[in-house]
């Protein structure tokens, strides 16, 4: 079947089966060749394919355990985030971090071990997984932990399902008072203050900035900066008092076909980020935003991802270490701005600490995130920007990247080598392997 | 409106199957505490587990094969406490061509689609009888309304169960229990796996759930979960056999 990721490039024709439970494991894993597990496809690019075989988890989608007391939920990896808000929100309950979309299994929030707009202070997905068990390439079944197997923990979380398959995970939840958020918006009119902006939030749970790519010279990383807190009960207005725990509205507005390839262009993206601009200027002053909308804008547009064209795009994702952040942060916003490559989401965002996982992708500094239509160039582009990231100390998220070079990702993942080596001890090379880790050598 | 508060405890047998799974869920969403029956005790747990932490209700599971000697009479006698409503998902497609080559194949979809859960819904209809009320809830299929050349071992199985389940609801009409009976037509599950189904005849296993709840509260008596399949059904039954033998549906 031909499979894609996000980004629908690149497509690549892959053996399929579905897991529904341990019990199939033993026939998946005695086929011929390497598998790799793929939750709702949510990575950009090729992370969750295949050729061999591409191993869809939608199947595991059961809720084992929730314990009140301690906010703990267990369920199997197939289980979508989507699905835990809408079953927790009207509890009082929230997950710990949540990526830019939610529709994402557990699963896949674990193997890229993602980051959500409270990464400066929560740190990843990962740190708040307590235990989950993994169907290694012996065919048996391991409950890690920090106290388990801690190793084979490690190198599972942010591990792109390349040490095995998930199968169930546990991990703590946050009370919430209610589903709203109390948001700001500050506009910077370039990158130094956007940078400060962020160093001046700590405070703020969440924050992240939106970059208007097009912006140059003086206003090169013009941005505004989103920031946001947990809204208590007591705060909400009138108007939202009576149902202070709301799940999100259903409805979302879909994308019917792949839009031309030309719709979005220089100008047309230009337009809309001063426009977008203005408004985010305009909308300035703290204000109760629903959770969804706040964490979740693309979402509420199903399959966006067409309004790039029948081609695709690619995302790129870097982290920039703090020392480096500016200058690099300079030179790749110079670049992509001198392409004139309509970036329509340029995402900026200040990492805490890096986390245990030792593949995970964030590191204290900034994180900078670009969606590129895939015309002429655009690879090309990528790579020049890969190359300002990698002179800069950086390195790219798996979960996106659709073209790093193997020497560049060995030299921006330092622990690659510890990694390899508990695939190694755990055989995993033989049976766990995607298109990216083909790509990358890992 | 009717509703099903007189409903307070289920039983779904089958419960491990992808329909069974989601009439579980939608019956324990209407706050109706279950009884899960199914043959595999790990994924009988599996399923009690999800539904307990979703929403709630107490879930007691089962261990139960409707292959077994007795026709699912020990089981049935020894449920306690007699649930107010009885749902049976169990079937097995199976392969039409493996049943017509291999009898001990076509047996096996034979006993599991018909023999097993209509014995089964039998043994259950005699203690709702005695008590006088209850819903019995049989999950059978429009490949029952006609024999087909593609799946005949299949849709026999199931017009016997249909037969059943028609017959026990006229015998149990005057007593207070009630029996549906509901055909889904193609559903996208585990057994239809990698089988072309198209799409605008095909429902989801939530479809049936949400059918399910319905005809319970409702008291219907035949549902067929997308109404097209009605007019299918009825316009395959009204071909004239002569020709009907020479078609390929």
């Amino acid at each position: 079947m031909e499979l894609s990721g996000w980004g629908r490039y690149p497509v690549v024709d892959c053996g399929t089966a579905a897991l529904r439970g341990p019990e199939d494991l033993g026939g998946v894993l005695a086929r011929r060749g390497t598998l790799i597990a793929r939750g709702q496809g949510r990575s950009y690019a090729d992370a969750a394919l295949n050729r061999d075989l591409t191993l869809s988890t939608l199947g595991l989608g059961r809720m084992r355990a929730f314990d009140a007391d301690t906010g703990v939920l267990t369920c199997e990896a197939g289980v979508g985030l989507d699905d835990i808000l809408r079953t927790f929100v009207p509890r009082g309950w929230f997950p710990p971090v949540v990526p830019g979309t939610k529709f994402v299994t557990v699963g896949g929030m674990i193997a890229a071990d993602v980051h959500g707009k409270n990464h400066h202070r929560d740190g990843t997905f990962g740190a708040h997984v307590e235990a989950l068990t993994l169907a290694t390439a012996d065919g048996g079944i391991r409950a890690c932990s920090r106290t388990q197997d801690a190793e084979l923990f490690r190198a599972t979380l942010g591990g792109m399902g390349l040490t095995g398959v998930i199968l169930s995970a546990s991990f703590r939840m946050q009370p919430i008072e209610t589903s709203f958020v109390l948001a700001e918006t500050v506009a910077a009119a370039d990158l130094d203050a956007a940078m400060a902006v962020f160093e001046a939030s700590h405070g703020w749970p969440y924050s992240v900035a939106w970059i208007d790519c097009l912006a140059r010279g003086r206003r090169l990383g013009r941005s505004l900066v989103l920031r946001g807190a947990p809204m208590r009960r007591r705060a909400l207005p009138a108007a939202l008092a009576p149902r202070p725990l709301r799940p999100a509205p259903e409805g979302r507005v879909r994308v019917p076909v792949d839009a031309p390839s030309l719709l979005l262009n220089r100008w047309s993206v230009g337009l809309f980020n001063g426009l977008y601009h203005r408004r985010g200027r305009a909308h300035a002053g703290p204000r109760p935003v629903h959770f969804d909308p706040f964490f979740f804008p693309l979402d509420r547009i199903d399959g966006w991802n067409r309004l790039y064209g029948r081609r695709g795009f690619v995302q790129y994702q870097c982290v920039l270490p703090a020392g480096e952040s500016a200058a690099g942060l300079s030179a790749l916003l110079g670049r992509v701005s001198a392409a004139g490559q309509g970036s329509f989401l340029a995402v900026l965002k200040r990492f805490g600490p890096a986390g245990e996982g030792l593949m995970s992708f964030p590191v204290e500094g900034y994180t900078l995130a670009l969606d590129l239509p895939l015309r002429r160039g655009t690879l090309a582009l990528v790579d020049a920007l890969d190359g300002i990231t990698h002179a800069h100390g950086g390195r790219v998220y798996f979960a996106k990247d659709a073209c790093c070079r193997p020497e560049r990702m060995r030299e921006g993942y330092p622990q690659h080598a510890a990694f390899d080596a508990i695939r190694n001890a755990w055989g995993a090379p033989r049976k766990f392997a995607s298109e990216l880790s083909r790509r990358l050598e890992l | 409106m009717p509703t099903n508060d007189d409903i307070g405890l289920a039983l779904v047998i089958g419960a491990t199957s992808d329909i069974g799974r989601a009439i579980a869920l939608g019956l324990a969403r209407e706050g109706c505490d279950l009884q899960l029956a199914g043959r595999d005790p790990a994924r009988l747990k599996a399923e009690a587990d999800d539904i307990r932490v979703r929403t709630g209700v107490a879930v007691t599971e089962h261990v139960c094969d409707v292959l077994d000697e007795d026709g699912g009479a020990g089981f049935a006698e020894a449920l306690d406490p007699c649930p107010d409503a009885a749902v049976c998902v169990v079937g097995l497609l199976g392969d039409q061509q493996a049943s017509e080559r291999d009898g001990s194949a076509a047996q096996l979809v034979m006993r599991t689609n018909y023999v097993g859960p209509a014995l089964l819904m039998g043994a259950l209809a005699g203690r709702f009888e005695a008590r006088g009320s209850g819903v019995l809830v049989g999950v059978s299929s429009v490949a029952g309304d006609r024999g087909r050349a593609a799946n005949y071992v299949y849709g026999s199985a199931k017009a016997g169960f249909t037969a059943f389940l028609s017959g026990l609801r006229n015998r149990l009409a005057a007593s207070g229990v009630h029996v549906v009976t509901v055909k889904p037509g193609f559903v996208r599950t585990r057994m239809t796996e990698g089988m072309r189904l198209p799409g605008p005849l095909t429902g989801a296993p939530e479809e049936v759930a949400r059918a399910v709840v319905e005809a319970i509260r409702r008291r219907r008596d035949v549902v067929y979960v997308r109404r097209v399949w009605r007019a299918i059904m009825l316009a395959i039954r009204l071909v004239p056999e002569r020709l009907f033998k020479r078609m390929r549906i």
